[in-house]
């Protein structure tokens, strides 16, 4: 039997204000029903106003998944009940969606993939609901400050993957989507969820009953939750059961699939136009000017970078992971002074290290790009070594000073002059004679010794390849 | 009570004059309304400390010879529109002890304009009516034979402006709800064009169609009510932003040669062959005024009340979803979430409430939405097409605003399709989104009869000026009935 699946992400937009009212969309951490007005809270009489920003980011990342974009675009109306819709039905885009027939592209395992994107509409958050107990008395509790989110939902189609290619899917989708600056990717808050729709079929078959698994919030739990579910309908085939169609929710913890609680009748949204907002019609100059505002996308980005800076793939791919990485390396590129291929190791290598220990984003660092640019270029004209440059930038991470300043400050420039290092070998050889006597019975290898020695005399400003060579020279 | 019974303009230049003060207008308006609704019952509440204070503030305002034409104008507004702090009941149980924490866009301008809010009216459930005998709070007399309806669903409004309880008030018109209660009660009731005034902030019955309008005694009243709460809102992304004119600029009594269409579809069987006879002769008085005058057709009239009937059900049933006792209004108990949800709304709503939502229901659910819904809205397109094609050869079209007169309480509250029938020649308007207005055209056997000017898109000024000319001419609209003047 071969899997076929089908992903629908839910991913909050990363606008100022809700979807169709003024009310703040940054409700992370304030009380209950703080952040939400007569719009949002569904209250007689109030209407819905669109929020501009909001259809600007779908039509982006509608674009980013090579959508097509409807000329005309229209809102309905979702009806269903529950108390944390508050009118009773949610605005989303059922026959007219922004984005149609797209498709992403992107590397799963090192291989070129690529999936369909069904469609892409925005509609709005709901509020939440919460099952608790009160002074011994269960209650559900209502909070409305999502309601009203902006949130895109991104259908995929159904095709034959497997799971931990999903997985790879949900983390393209997902840096796409910063790339775009539209969402901040934080699946632990929930600001993008996926739903994962899988059905069994023998190879060339009629398609099994539908799974849905729903509110997945992290790579590891689509991919699980995928295999989890390919598993248990093998299983309970291979046992002469039957598959149902139904929805489960993943068990975090007992790393399985669980039914969710059946609803008492079968849903029927009952779609039809949102009569409060007008159709939205969006010019083919309009997609036009989105389209070339669009930032390069990390999979053309890696493919640059490979043939513009002679990066290894692998190089390629780590700086491309986030846009502010791959800015802050062509800001250092720019600046002419060193290789990419050196700054890609220093970025992705110590920089990164202590970006990440620092706890902060690259974009908050004290280190400028062009000064990793020059400290690198130091290293690489041999003026200081490697090791005083990892000295350097650590020293730069703390006090944000100029590479040139550091070396100075703590006088690292590397001894290069030939006169200079003459004295030093002399000494060396002088007060090393054991060494010297190694040498010279046959054993080269002491010459590393003397090396080391020059180097400690020198506190590792020496060139050790010059004072190699003059050694060498000294000894014959 | 001689001070009720002069029109908004009238009242406003005693105002200016400073022959009456705001505080004795709203006075005298709030006395007329106590007398009068014991037996008439167009009010669900007056609003006497709400009154008595923004007539202080009027008085201010007038005192400094900075006025309106509505400062210190009483102002009775239909209990859907919010209005701060006041209960906003809809007529229904549901929302019995709902009050608003914000006034809808019109409230909110009436105010800043200075007139006086004195109470809010009874109507039909939720607007759903065309009788106010679907009020769960009690039926409307119509003024003229209390054993009458006054039309709906903004009968209480209709009834509060031929009582001379108030110079003016606001309705709503989603089918016809402002002009057959005012052609019912002899009013002027306007239907602005969809999306001239803003809708934030009434409650909704039927998005796409809903309306709120002045009814007044005059059409120049009619006039400088629109004024005040025509215009585009940013709250409401249906509102029009075209900017407003001056609307009793055009009301120079002058429609020669203006050309006039009379659909031929709106005198069919069933109609009242007196109500005939006075629209025939209203016709002809415009024509005497200098219009020329032609029969015409708009041939999917037939189809508009079924398509409306469809429309109008599918977008309540989502607007009233929201009345299910979590966030405000009437919450009944039950075991568990979707009792609580059954047992609330079986309290909340009445029986044509509830028909509507299963209407509505019905009409989208799955495997019917394209028989039903999607006709509905090709034909709504069909019936929009029949005005816009009359509208390149006439400048207004002339007909019965109801074909019949207002029929008596009871008679037919057990059978919705002949309640239905009532708005026959309103619904089209709504369909179509043109505005209309309804004017009082004569009376049949002590009753009045309502004759609809209905005009093109935002061409309020143009049906103003002829109803104007009309009135001019006429002297129905100063007939007052004997309760009105039995209360004096």
């Amino acid at each position: 039997m071969e899997p076929v699946i089908g992903l629908e992400v839910h991913a909050q937009l990363l606008t100022d204000s809700k979807m169709f009212c003024g009310c703040s969309t940054r409700y992370s951490g304030a009380p209950p029903n703080t952040h939400c007005c007569a719009v949002c809270a569904g209250m007689p009489g109030a209407l819905p106003v669109l929020n501009a920003r909001a259809l600007d980011f779908g039509i982006r990342s509608a674009l980013a998944l090579n959508c097509t974009i409807a000329t005309t675009s229209r809102f309905d109306r979702k009806n269903y009940s529950y108390p944390d819709v508050p009118k009773g039905y949610q605005i989303s885009q059922f026959e007219e969606p922004i984005g149609r027939r797209g498709r992403l592209d992107f590397s799963s395992d090192g291989q070129p993939v690529s999936w369909g994107i069904t469609r892409l509409h925005l509609e709005e958050d709901t509020g939440k609901t919460t099952h608790t107990s009160v002074a011994g008395r269960d209650v559900s509790l209502v909070d409305y400050n999502r309601s009203g989110i902006p949130l895109m939902e991104i259908v995929t189609e159904p095709e034959t993957h497997a799971p931990a290619e999903a997985r790879e899917f949900f983390a393209a989708l997902r840096q796409i989507l910063m790339y775009l600056e539209v969402n901040d990717g934080n699946l632990q808050e929930g600001s993008m969820r996926a739903d994962v729709n899988i059905s069994l079929r023998q190879p060339g078959g009629e398609l099994g009953p539908k799974v849905e698994i729903k509110n997945l919030n992290s790579f590891r739990a689509v991919q699980r939750a995928l295999e989890y579910e390919i598993d248990r309908q093998n299983r309970v085939l291979a046992e002469g059961g039957t598959i149902y169609q139904e929805t489960r929710g993943w068990d975090e913890r007992g790393e399985r699939t669980v039914p969710q609680r059946t609803k008492e009748y079968a849903h029927d949204y009952r779609y039809f136009p949102e009569p409060d907002l007008p159709p939205l019609t969006i010019s083919e100059s309009q997609v036009e000017s989105f389209r070339a505002s669009l930032p390069e996308l990390p999979l053309a980005r890696s493919i640059r970078f490979v043939q513009a800076y002679g990066l290894t793939p692998y190089q390629a791919h780590v700086l491309t992971l986030e846009r502010a990485t791959a800015d802050y390396f062509e800001r250092a590129v720019a600046v002419a002074v060193a290789s990419p291929a050196g700054l890609a190791n220093w970025i992705t290598g110590d920089l990164a290290r202590l970006t990440h220990e620092s706890g902060a984003g690259l974009q908050s660092i004290p280190v400028a790009a062009e000064h990793v640019a020059q400290l690198v270029g130091m290293v690489e004209q041999s003026e200081i070594t490697g090791s005083a440059g990892k000295q350097v930038l650590e020293a730069m991470f703390t006090t944000g000073e100029r590479p040139e300043a550091v070396v100075d400050r703590l006088d690292l420039r590397q001894m290069g002059d030939a006169s200079t290092l003459e004295v030093l070998a002399t000494e060396v050889l002088a007060e090393n004679p054991k060494l010297v006597e190694t040498y010279r019975s046959g054993k080269h290898n002491a010459i590393q010794a003397m090396v080391g020695k020059a180097m400690a005399k020198s506190k590792g400003k020496a060139n050790p390849q010059k004072v190699r060579e003059i050694l060498e020279v000294k000894l014959q | 009570m001689e001070l009720m019974n002069v029109s908004v303009s009238e009242l406003a230049a005693l105002l200016a004059a400073r022959e009456v003060s705001a505080v004795e207008a709203a006075e005298a308006s709030l006395r007329a309304i106590d007398q009068g609704n014991p037996a008439i019952r167009a009010f669900l509440r007056s609003t006497p400390d709400v009154a008595l204070s923004q007539a202080r503030e009027a008085d201010l305002v007038l005192a400094r010879g900075e006025g309106g034409p509505l400062t210190g104008v009483p102002i009775a507004v239909k209990d859907i529109i919010s209005t701060a702090f006041v209960p906003t009941t809809c007529g229904s149980r549901s929302l019995e002890n709902y009050v608003p924490p914000y006034d809808a866009t019109v409230a909110a301008r009436l105010k800043a304009a200075g007139a006086t809010m004195v109470g809010k009216t009874n109507m039909d459930e939720f607007a759903m009516g065309s009788s106010n005998e679907n009020s769960a709070f009690g039926p409307v007399h119509n003024p003229w034979d209390l054993s009458r309806v006054p039309g709906g669903s903004s009968g209480g409004s209709a009834a509060a402006v031929a009582a001379r309880q108030v110079p003016v008030a606001l309705g709503t018109d989603t089918g016809g709800s402002i002009r057959q209660p005012a052609a019912f009660t002899g009013t002027v009731g306007l239907k602005p064009t969809y999306g001239r005034v803003s809708r934030y902030g009434l409650v909704a019955f039927a998005s796409s169609l809903d309306q709120i309008g002045p009814i007044t005694r005059t059409a120049r009243d009619a006039a400088l009510v629109l004024q005040v709460i025509a215009g585009h809102d940013p709250l409401d992304s249906t509102s029009v932003p075209a900017p407003v004119p001056n609307y009793t600029a055009s009301l120079d009594g002058e429609i020669h040669g203006l050309r006039l269409g009379v659909p031929s579809e709106y005198f069919q069987e069933g109609m009242d062959p007196a109500v005939e006879r006075i629209i025939r002769e209203g016709v002809a008085q415009l024509r005497a005024l200098g219009a020329t005058v032609e029969e015409m057709s708009l041939p999917h009239t037939h189809y508009a009340l079924s398509t409306y009937y469809i429309v109008s059900p599918a977008e309540a049933m989502a607007n009233l979803a929201r009345y299910d006792g979590v966030r405000y209004g009437l919450s009944v108990p039950g075991t568990d979430i979707w009792h609580m949800y059954r047992n609330t709304r079986e309290a909340g709503f009445g029986t044509e409430v509830k028909r509507r939502i299963l209407l509505g229901t019905y009409a989208l659910s799955a495997g019917y939405y394209d028989a039903y819904y999607r006709k509905a809205q090709q034909v709504r397109t069909l019936v929009r097409r029949d005005f816009e094609t009359a509208f390149e050869r006439y400048d207004a079209l002339v007909a019965p605003t109801t074909p019949t007169t207002a029929f008596p309480i009871g008679a037919r509250s057990g059978d919705p399709l002949q309640m239905y029938l009532s708005d026959v020649y309103t619904v089209p308007a709504n369909m179509a989104g043109v505005c209309s207005v309804s004017i009082p055209a004569g009376f049949s056997e002590g009753l009045p009869v309502g004759m609809q000017i209905i005009g093109k898109p935002l061409d309020e000024a143009g049906i103003l000026r002829i109803a104007d000319a009309f009135q001019r001419s006429t002297s129905f609209h100063i007939e007052a009935p004997a309760v009105s003047l039995g209360a004096a």
